[in-house]
């Protein structure tokens, strides 16, 4: 049997909270932690009281970029269907499953439609059993009504969430950008933030009457917000997520044409960010995602319109979190369920918590240590940040999946 | 020469005057020296009306005028513009570039640098390529035009026209009507004549107004009526066919009913300037005996045109040309 104790560290856990002291782990799996006795035979690893917490889980990436997330604290990945060819075939989802193991457990989001094209229903259950742990409309928006309903029927009799993007599509359609005084002064084609609120509305609904449990990936406006709140408390099976890109920006960080912050959803204006923080604060939001997507050059030095949307999130998904924290937005423990716990519930995998007999994915982070963000250092395979230059605080040192250190 | 508008509290003279590498938009330019260009351009204005003695100041200048969207009378105003101070004027047109083979902005950016060209003009559909080009090259860059964007030298033989025909153009009320949406002239005119203390209107309807414009510090009108009211200046905008077949707006005619600028209408401001920037869809936004009328300025606009571009290339070409006080 192999042995690791954790010794001198600051846990931080989801559902234990953060404490002083040891964590045991046995054969890759977590077996107890606080003021435990260390064997003789166990290896171990000084933490220095630095923060030892469950390995992030990121719910929604577009790439497959293994040092970056090394480099994130990253140990669990679910990936969205937007792929070539897309996760709508048992084959590539599985291949998907399997090509990150042992270091890096991806988790397939497979396509809810054949092609993601929103008409027809695919092979949901094979790719289920092919590894896929939820399905997911990808980058686009179903706009049909009856499509959407009866995926959400569909994934309810397999137990599996369906990842769902907001925007309604009509008045989405070519925009690259929120309505405002931004958009404008840029002359650039924008959408109202209402196009947001108008898909959660439908897609809550729809969840409500199917029973359906439905994650909406990213949701960025005040209004989408409100009805998500409202859902919760009538018992609608429904949870959401942002990305640290619309906790921290406006669409001002768009002007001068930067495509860095071209995103979608595209940034808001202020009212809808502090809505946002509002929304971590009161328990609206569960997950935060890096949602990473690294765009070279030839996708983003392009005119706006014309540039990729995304960022490369998840170098910078922890730090730029843990600024919720430094801000008394949040408190550690409840960061750890928006980063990890809760991500893992959504895919329905045993994971981001340090309760015993959860696999012990960890990361090793110096909450405190400062550092500047910039494109050309991230070891991402792009660094199409919008946070370039921005100083944060917060470093990933170690990271360990299944109680094996990834170098 | 006209006074103008504005003036630095102290005399500021040579590069220290336009300190810009590029003119790509109004925005970021100072009142001050938007009055600048406008000054130089009369010098211009009045030297193309004598045929006064060829002034060749850009001879063994290359100027390249880059079109990736289609257009005539800009292409032809910047390069009889260019002509005029001897410079090497070449055409590229995007229908014959490489750029429908795949090459990217960037690329062809580069490659216009490559070929020493000492000013760029250009024109594209997407708003910010301009700028996205001028950040990559060498030379002088002057923006003729990016998708809903700016088009600053509209706005610059705007302005200059409205000085020369109202005296000023601070306290003006300038009524701007028509697709603001998708109008870069709006935009840069709206910042050119609000930096020189104008009154503003913009007037459209809602679906072709841009949301928040009044941040811009302009009043928005959906009643042209009500708009045209005490205006000192008409400025109509261009409609796209394309909006007027249920898109935007119902069709062509409703859509002279409620904006188009008839002589009826007119009438009820009997002093103020019309004006389009071209090409007009005559008899839809505005009516012929209107664009042909006393009133009308238009032609002056294209004749200020060439000016304010002879003006702008002189300026942004003075630093290569080592100009005493620019080098």
């Amino acid at each position: 049997m192999s042995r690791i104790a954790f010794i001198n560290a600051r846990l931080v856990c989801p559902t234990a909270g953060v404490s002083h002291g040891t964590l045991m782990v046995e054969d890759g799996v977590i077996r107890a932690s606080g003021a435990v006795e260390v064997p003789g035979d166990a290896v171990q690893v000084d933490c220095g009281g630095r923060l030892l917490a469950p390995a992030l889980v990121d719910l929604g990436v577009f790439a497959i970029d293994r040092a970056a997330f090394r480099a994130g604290g990253i140990a669990r990945v679910a990936l969205m269907p937007d792929t070539t060819p897309v996760l709508d075939e048992p084959g590539i989802v599985q291949r998907s499953a399997l090509i990150g193991k042992p270091d890096l457990w991806i988790h397939p989001i497979s396509a809810a439609t054949r092609g993601l094209a929103g008409k027809e229903l695919a092979e949901m259950a094979i790719c289920r059993s092919a590894g896929a742990r939820a399905v997911g409309t990808g980058r686009g928006w179903i706009a049909d009504s009856s499509v959407m309903r009866r995926v959400l029927l569909y994934a309810r009799d397999l137990d599996c969430a369906v990842i769902a993007h907001a925007e309604d599509g009509g008045l989405a359609r070519g925009a690259v950008a929120t309505s405002g005084e931004t958009a404008t002064r840029l002359g650039l084609p924008a959408a109202p933030a209402l196009a947001e609120a108008l898909a959660v509305a439908r897609d809550l609904m729809l969840a409500e009457e199917t029973g359906a449990r439905l994650h909406l990936r990213q949701v960025t406006t005040a209004a989408a917000f409100d009805l998500i709140r409202a859902a919760k408390q009538r018992g609608v099976r429904v949870t959401c997520g942002i990305t640290p890109a619309h906790l921290h920006l406006s669409d001002i960080a768009t002007s001068g044409f930067r495509t860095f912050a071209h995103l979608s959803p595209p940034l808001r204006d202020e009212a809808d960010r502090q809505a946002a923080l509002a929304a971590v604060r009161d328990g609206t939001i569960d997950v935060i995602a890096s949602g990473h997507d690294p765009h070279g050059a030839e996708s983003k030095r392009l005119p706006f319109t014309d540039s990729s949307a995304g960022m490369a999130g998840a170098e910078t998904l922890l730090a730029l979190s843990l600024g919720l924290v430094r801000d008394e937005v949040i408190g550690l423990d409840r960061l750890w369920s928006l980063l990890a716990a809760n991500p893992a519930r959504v895919l329905g995998v045993d994971a981001g918590t340090l309760e015993s007999g959860m696999a012990a994915d960890l990361v090793l982070a110096d909450a405190d240590a400062p550092w500047r963000i910039g494109t050309d250092t991230l070891v991402a395979r792009a660094g199409n940040t919008p946070f370039d230059g921005m100083p944060v605080q917060g470093r990933v040192l170690r990271l360990w999946k299944g109680g094996r250190e990834i170098g | 020469m006209q006074r103008s508008d504005h003036r630095p509290s102290t005399l500021i003279e040579g590069g220290a005057v336009f300190p810009h590498r590029h003119l790509t938009g109004i925005e970021g330019l100072q009142p001050h020296e938007i009055s600048f260009l406008l000054d130089e351009a009369e010098h211009w204005v009045e030297a193309n009306r004598t045929h006064a003695a060829p002034d060749k100041r850009m001879a063994g200048l290359t100027q390249i005028n880059a079109f990736f969207e289609n257009s005539t009378r800009t292409l032809l105003s910047f390069e009889i513009a260019g002509k005029r101070l001897g410079a090497d004027v070449v055409n590229m047109h995007a229908a014959q570039s490489s750029v429908k083979k795949g090459e990217t902005l960037i690329d062809t950016a580069q490659t216009l640098n490559a070929m020493r060209a000492d000013v760029l003009v250009i024109r594209h559909m997407s708003s910010g390529a301009v700028q996205l080009i001028a950040d990559k090259v060498a030379c002088p860059v002057l923006n003729a035009g990016d998708g809903w964007h700016e088009h600053p030298t509209q706005a610059l033989l705007d302005a200059l026209t409205i000085r020369r025909r109202r005296g000023s153009v601070a306290g003006q009320r300038v009524v701007i009507c028509g697709d603001v949406l998708h109008s870069r002239v709006a935009r840069s005119n709206i910042l050119a004549l609000t930096a020189l203390a104008a009154d503003v209107r913009v007037c459209a309807p809602s679906t072709l107004m841009p949301p928040a414009i009044e941040r811009m510090f302009v009043t928005p009108f959906t009643d042209f009526d009500q708009a045209i009211e005490g205006a000192d200046v008409v400025m109509m905008l261009r409609v796209q066919n394309e909006r007027m077949d249920g898109g935007y707006i119902p069709s062509s005619r409703e859509y002279r009913m409620r904006y188009g600028l008839t002589a009826e209408r007119l009438a009820r401001v009997p002093n103020a300037l019309v004006m389009h920037p071209g090409p007009m869809n005559r008899g839809v936004e505005i009516d012929s005996v209107v664009a042909d009328g006393t009133q009308s300025a238009i032609t002056e606009q294209v004749e200020m045109g060439v000016a304010v571009r002879m003006a702008c290339m002189d300026v942004l070409t003075r630093r290569a040309r080592g100009v005493e006080g620019w080098a």
